[in-house]
């Protein structure tokens, strides 16, 4: 089986078990997990470079950071499905005793999160303290962050931001999930964000942009191409556009399924369009 | 009675520096961050000893908290510095969230605390610190009483694995216990032996508690004074053992006493051994600007204020 399809089916697999999850508890986002699916399984099985098992130092491996910890669902099927727990804890989410709360935490040990988040605006920070940290230990991997658009509403990004470029902190890869919408409607009727990329130059980041977020290929080499931007006095800021609720026609360019979960009769119908490939859990 | 000498005047800011200053030599993993306010956090000797491991923010205090919280992430033992209002209200969801609900080895190093900080003003003069660090579960809480405190306790909560909140302060107070001693966490340290009160004190109110002690002799009032370096985890034991001797107690702190030390011995003695009790700290107030020691004697944080509400405290047994 070609490459390509052997990662789509992993993305449509991927959009089951958030569905699934979210179902079951009648609670979580799917919207945005549904949106940074191609992205969470491009970044796990093809560009992080990750040791085996799981540490929380992660001396010598490529880290990864989710600010906007609500996408939880895509976090952690992403993660189980990559080794780092079992595929069946999945069918823990957000029960009680579970550690797949849900916004994902280090406090229950979940092997594969170090920080936790979903108070946002927070993440980029902490991704440039590991990042500054790997520059004191001479280790030479990346840092990558994810972050909401509606998320840089929040002024601590802005704070982060400027530290980054001023203290030329250039292992670090923040991408944006640019999908125009957040809990109370599009990002442009509740707080325009105006122009991200001149925005970020204007801080000085190396801005580029992924113009097909939903598209496992073209996240993969634009993850590349920030990747081969490291190193070179600047932190690199990837605007990915993509579409909230991808995968899942009914739930797609709106914000209605940003905290919503799916009833029976709308699960069967996110099912029918993304049928079984790795197994269910 | 036991005598304590005051050495020569110092301010704790400047043991926490002197702390600092070892740390850079014995302890490879410990760094430095800073809000703009190197020269009040008196961090000039370890800047200069370790200029890699000090990260000037900016007066930036929340990405502050959120970059010492990815530090430890590669095993580094981040100790930030700013005033104590910038070091926990307006961080206090990033401290929450990235540091102690995290679990992350962070010292918050916070200098300028309560009304001593003077003629800054009531802006400046946090007086609820220890009442909302003391309440995020994991975080230990310490308000060391002189300068070589402040300075061994700086040393010792690199040894301590997880989140720390070191309050301390800007103007130079009496400095009186050993210079070499050992600092434990969580262990409260007995000054005078008493049997008709108990004076529970932290941070600076530690030496006018001393003062007290020597007031209340020559009343012929024999009072036991135990410093609360730590006010999480408190030393319950050090608590109840010395009120069941002398059947009341005080409780003195540069904070309000909603939140603070006052109210953790509260809860300590109404479920082990209620005691009749009495607060000095202040009074559901803002701070304002003056000297030290006219805000000290105008909000009732001073030895005759100890004094008294001993002798007060004694008739309700």
């Amino acid at each position: 089986m070609p490459k390509t399809q052997q990662l789509e089916d992993f993305v449509t697999q991927v959009r089951r078990d958030i569905l699934r999850q979210v179902h079951k508890v009648n609670s979580g986002h799917p919207g945005g997990s549904l949106g940074c699916t191609e992205f969470f399984v491009a970044l796990y099985q093809e560009i992080l470079e990750r040791k085996d098992g799981f540490d929380m130092n992660g001396m010598e491996e490529d880290l990864f950071f989710l600010s906007n910890g609500h996408i939880s669902p895509v976090f952690y099927s992403v993660l189980a499905r990559s080794g780092y727990f079992p595929v069946e804890e999945l069918n823990t989410f957000r029960l009680i005793n579970s550690r797949l709360q849900g916004h994902p935490t280090t406090h229950e040990g979940l092997p594969g999160v170090r920080i936790a988040s979903g108070s946002l605006g927070q993440g980029m920070s902490v991704a440039i303290g590991a990042a500054q940290a790997k520059k004191l230990n001479n280790d030479d991997h990346i840092v990558y962050s994810l972050h909401g658009d509606g998320e840089l509403q929040e002024g601590q990004i802005w704070e982060a931001a400027m530290y980054a470029s001023g203290k030329k902190v250039d292992n670090l890869i923040s991408t944006i999930d640019l999908n125009g919408q957040q809990i109370d409607g599009s990002t442009d009727d509740v707080l325009p964000l105006g122009s991200l990329k001149a925005k970020f130059e204007a801080f000085g980041w190396d801005v580029m942009e992924i113009k097909e977020g939903n598209n496992i290929t073209a996240v993969i080499d634009g993850l590349k191409e920030a990747k081969s931007r490291t190193g070179k006095g600047k932190p690199v800021c990837v605007l990915m556009h993509t579409v909230m609720g991808n995968g899942v026609d009914f739930m797609m360019h709106t914000h209605a399924w940003h905290g919503k979960a799916p009833n029976d009769e709308q699960l069967a119908i996110g099912l029918e369009q993304n049928p079984e490939t790795l197994g269910d859990y | 009675m036991k005598k304590y000498i005051d050495t020569g005047k110092k301010d704790t800011r400047s043991g926490f520096g002197a702390g600092l200053e070892v740390l850079g030599k014995t302890n490879e993993n410990v760094v430095a961050l800073c809000a703009d306010l190197i020269g009040s956090l008196k961090m000039d000797a370890f800047i200069a000893n370790n200029p890699d491991r000090f990260f000037q923010i900016g007066i930036a205090e929340a990405n502050m908290m959120g970059i010492a919280a990815g530090m430890t992430i590669g095993g580094k033992i981040p100790f930030t510095g700013t005033f104590a209002n910038f070091s926990t209200g307006r961080v206090y969801d990033q401290i929450r969230q990235s540091i102690a609900y995290s679990g992350k080895n962070v010292k918050i190093c916070a200098s300028h605390a309560g009304l001593t900080l003077g003629e800054d003003g009531a802006t400046h003069q946090i007086l609820e610190d220890i009442g909302l660090m003391k309440m995020l579960p994991g975080m230990v809480v310490i308000n060391p009483c002189d300068y070589n405190q402040t300075k061994a306790a700086t040393i010792a909560i690199a040894e301590y694995e997880g989140p720390v909140y070191l309050r301390f302060g800007r103007p130079k107070v009496a400095n009186f216990t050993p210079e070499d001693q050992k600092f434990e966490i969580g262990k409260a340290v007995h000054l005078q032996e008493g049997s008709d009160v108990t004076i529970v004190a932290t941070g600076h109110l530690v030496w006018e508690a001393l003062i007290a002690a020597e007031a209340l002799q020559e009343k012929g009032i024999n009072a036991e004074v135990i410093n609360i370096h730590t006010i999480k985890p408190l030393d319950d034991e050090a608590i109840l053992n010395s009120v069941k001797k002398t059947g009341c107690i005080v409780t003195a702190e540069e904070h309000n006493f909603l939140g603070g030390l006052g109210e953790s011995v509260s809860r300590v003695l109404g479920q082990n051994h209620p005691t009749p009790q009495e607060f000095i700290a202040t009074n559901d107030t803002f701070g304002e600007s003056g000297t030290p020691d006219q805000l000290m004697e105008k909000y009732g944080l001073n030895a005759e204020a100890i004094t008294n509400a001993a002798i007060k405290v004694i008739k309700r047994k």
